[in-house]
């Protein structure tokens, strides 16, 4: 509770609150264990996590169409939790859209504006308007089926935004579209927040999705936000290695801390290798650690580290053209699926597989956390 | 390839020269061919067993020659002489002589059932006076006539005129409560002897009653169907279908023990003070017995239609509405209802349909005002022994249905309709 209340005091904007949300379907298992979580007016914040991880029913507890087992959800300070969904005013784009096929686009579009009782002649200038607004326009007439992925992605979209809701929920709105088509939209959707002014919960377990599009990111797993921040310091400074793990590619390497010092730390490998890295959630030498790296932080030219880093040999299992990208697949302390990318430079060399190299790390790339990622560090969020 | 054609300058060729048509024929004959040899055996059996019957009912319903093959001589007088003209000496010599080869050749029965199913209390008309045919000498009308002055009767001259040709349209007047007047015109019969229109009526309202509550009752059921959970879905769904693993007549009879004067119902109405002990409920043997026997045994029929058109609506659509702003009922009414028209339609045509053809149940429950056009039917098949009666109140009972198919085509469109 204080701690919430912390959170929406730093934030007195705090839009959408999450206020010791549990949720459980079966009276036995938590599926969302005490959610705690602020989101500002005009934020886009995603909650990304693997399936089953809580992050879609917390949606549905914001939409209305599941109730909390225990907690309150607050929307622009007006508890939730005894509204029904019509009266919520949210907006949400669901996973197969939702259009219905009994009805034209432009009835589709019409439907909210209907039910709330708006004339004709304003209701069919507000279509056209949020039509106009995807691109969309000269659709009105067509029925759902006869338009493609992305269209109905369009109109799903516009559907949701059509009656101006302050708030907007999107249910992984792009799983169903093929690669090229899903990054289009995700700039669009992007496009479309930064213009209105609307605040978008969005929920996907796509990471690359979420760090493209979000402001923040909640990272769900197991019922918990592991791990609230913004993309960049998701990615750079992951707070446990389940997030390690989940956002981007990465590699771990097990070990035991061998010194501690404030921001710096080294680590035993099991190999027997020292390396440095940056105490994330270990506190005492002699703790065991996973220590995660990112691949494309990983040199092999000393003369790009700091001095005095240390260097651990490496095998070279495999080599991949991959275009823009030089892949490298190594075998670091007994770890053969280390992963170490460069860019295709010019001056960059390639690496025969079976030869040895020496590789390296800045200290801040490589980050010392709990050893198991269920045990420790559910970061509190907010 | 029909597109490639149309936008072709010409006909598109293969690498030898072929047309491409032709070649894509003779690549698809042997499939083809294979798929009609699989189907061959029951397009036979629906010939065999649907088509011809159909056929042949058609057929009996405008066609008797009960008269016409065994009175040849009247017959050929009624050709030779136009309706209106009064029967003169040759044409009682031609009933004496056909009369009398009737009654040799022991066909006079069927000839007068033929004219008594026009004017009824004629057939011993014709079997009394055949068997004294040989002891008749000219002039034959006055010896018909001191024989049985009903031979003197227009009407029974009608008859015979009606039944000369054994094409008559006679039986689909009578189905329809009409007759022929001596002078040949199409009149109503006597009220009192009006039945099958009203039975047609009363067939088609009941039916509809029927579908109604079928409808009011098998929606929510499908509804619980859909959405349960697959395991208790399972069991439902057995519970829906339990009544089809059971005998028609069976499930009838429990319905004569609970609906019967002294059966449950009233007995618990008794019993609970509801009802006064003399004043029983008759819930059977009237048409309330036959609207609740047929609506248990044919609500199957319609659940199972609803069911699987409701099962392939996402729960999404709803939760869409709601979120747009509609009410549940807003919800119901504007999303889920038109999404599950099409089984609605299904549904409530395969129990119109049944229901309208019924026969086991309201023979057994619906005494005489729960009576249907079916038993009519039956009646004249298994009693009356009028066939041509039958099959022309089966043929209006038939083009009925299809009359609504068409309406319903029109109206909501068959292509919209989900059978499962």
């Amino acid at each position: 509770m204080r701690e919430t209340e912390v959170a929406a005091a730093n934030r007195d904007d705090a839009f959408v609150v999450f206020d010791r949300v549990q949720k459980s379907y079966d009276g036995a298992t938590l599926v969302v264990k005490d959610l705690n979580l602020s989101i500002a007016k005009g934020e886009f914040l995603t909650m990304l996590g693997p399936s089953g991880s809580g992050k879609t029913t917390c949606l549905m507890m914001l939409a209305g169409f599941e109730t909390a087992t225990h907690g309150e959800i607050r929307l622009a300070g007006r508890p939730l939790n005894r509204v029904p969904p019509h009266k919520r005013g949210i907006g949400m784009v669901f996973q197969n859209y939702a259009l219905f096929p009994h009805m034209t686009v432009g009835e589709n579009l019409a439907f909210p504006l209907e039910v709330r009782g708006i004339g004709r002649a304003e209701r069919e200038a507000r279509v056209a308007r949020a039509l106009d607004m995807v691109q969309m326009g000269g659709f009105a007439a067509r029925r759902p089926a006869q338009l493609s992925g992305g269209q109905q992605q369009r109109i799903a979209l516009a559907r949701a935004l059509v009656f101006d809701p302050a708030l907007v929920l999107m249910d992984e709105p792009l799983g169903a579209l093929d690669k090229q088509l899903r990054e289009h939209m995700q700039f669009e959707i992007k496009h479309l927040h930064d213009r209105l002014g609307i605040t978008v919960v969005y929920v996907t377990h796509d990471q690359g999705e979420a760090l493209t599009m979000s402001d923040r990111i909640a990272v769900f797993d197991d019922g918990v936000v592991q791990q609230l921040a913004s993309p960049e310091e998701l990615y750079e400074r992951p707070a446990n290695s389940f997030v390690a793990r989940f956002i981007g590619e990465n590699n771990t390497l097990p070990g035991r801390i061998e010194t501690i010092s404030g921001e710096a730390c080294t680590v035993r490998l099991a190999d027997g290798a020292l390396i440095d890295a940056q105490p994330v959630n270990v506190t005492r030498a002699g703790e065991a650690t996973m220590v995660s790296i990112r691949p494309e932080r990983v040199e092999v030219n000393p003369a790009r580290l700091p001095p005095g880093a240390h260097m651990v040999e490496a095998e070279v299992l495999e080599f991949i053209y991959m275009g823009d990208l030089f892949r490298v697949r190594l075998n670091v302390a007994g770890n053969s699926d280390f992963v170490m990318k460069y860019r295709n430079a010019p001056d960059a060399g390639r690496l025969a597989p079976g030869s040895r190299v020496r590789i390296g790390w800045r200290p801040e790339d490589c980050r010392a956390l709990d050893a198991d990622s269920r045990t420790g560090g559910s970061a509190a969020p907010g | 390839m029909a597109e490639a054609t149309l936008t072709g300058p010409t006909a598109l060729r293969t690498a030898n020269g072929t047309p491409l048509k032709a070649a894509l024929a003779r690549a698809s004959r042997r499939a083809r061919l294979r798929a009609f040899l699989l189907v061959a055996p029951l397009l036979l059996f629906i010939v065999v067993t649907f088509v011809l019957p159909i056929g042949q009912m058609l057929h009996r319903s405008v066609h008797n020659d009960a008269f016409s093959a065994h009175m040849p001589a009247l017959g050929a007088w009624f050709a030779a002489n136009p309706r209106g003209t009064a029967p003169d000496e040759a044409a009682f010599a031609a009933l004496a002589e056909d009369l009398r080869a009737a009654a040799a050749a022991r066909s006079i029965g069927t000839v007068g059932t033929r004219i008594n199913y026009e004017v009824p209390g004629t057939r011993s008309l014709f079997t009394s006076t055949a068997r004294n045919a040989a002891r008749l000498a000219p002039p034959y009308r006055e010896a018909l006539l001191a024989h049985n002055p009903d031979w003197g009767r227009a009407d029974v001259w009608a008859a015979m005129r009606g039944a000369s040709s054994a094409y008559s349209a006679s039986f689909y007047l009578a189905a329809l409560d009409l007759r022929r007047t001596p002078e040949g015109a199409v009149v109503r019969v006597e009220p009192g002897q009006r039945i099958y229109g009203q039975l047609f009526l009363r067939t088609f309202v009941l039916s509809a009653a029927i579908t109604l509550i079928c409808l009011a009752l098998g929606f929510p059921v499908a509804h619980l169907l859909a959405t349960l959970p697959l395991r208790r879905a399972n069991l439902l769904m057995i519970l829906v279908l339990l009544p089809f693993w059971t005998s028609l007549l069976v499930r009838t009879s429990a319905w004569i023990v609970l609906l019967q004067g002294q059966g449950v119902v009233n007995n618990v109405l008794v019993a609970l003070g509801l009802v006064p002990e003399d004043g029983r409920l008759a819930l059977m043997h009237n048409a309330t017995g036959t609207i609740v026997a047929m609506t248990h045994i044919l609500l199957p029929f319609m659940i199972l239609p609803l069911y699987a058109v409701m099962k392939t609506i996402p729960p999404a659509y709803a939760r869409a509405a709601r979120s747009l702003g509609a009410t549940s009922w807003t919800a119901f009414r504007r999303i889920y209802l038109p999404l599950c028209a099409p089984g609605i339609g299904a549904g409530a045509m395969l129990v119109f349909i049944l229901a309208v053809g019924y026969y086991i149940t309201p023979a057994l429950v619906g005494g005489a005002s729960g009576q249907l056009i079916s038993n009519q039917i039956a009646y004249h098949m298994q009693t009356s022994l009028n066939w041509s009666l039958g099959a022309a109140l089966a043929t209006l009972l038939l083009a009925a249905v299809l009359a609504l198919y068409w309406l319903y085509d029109r109206l909501v469109g068959i292509d919209n309709m989900k059978l499962g």
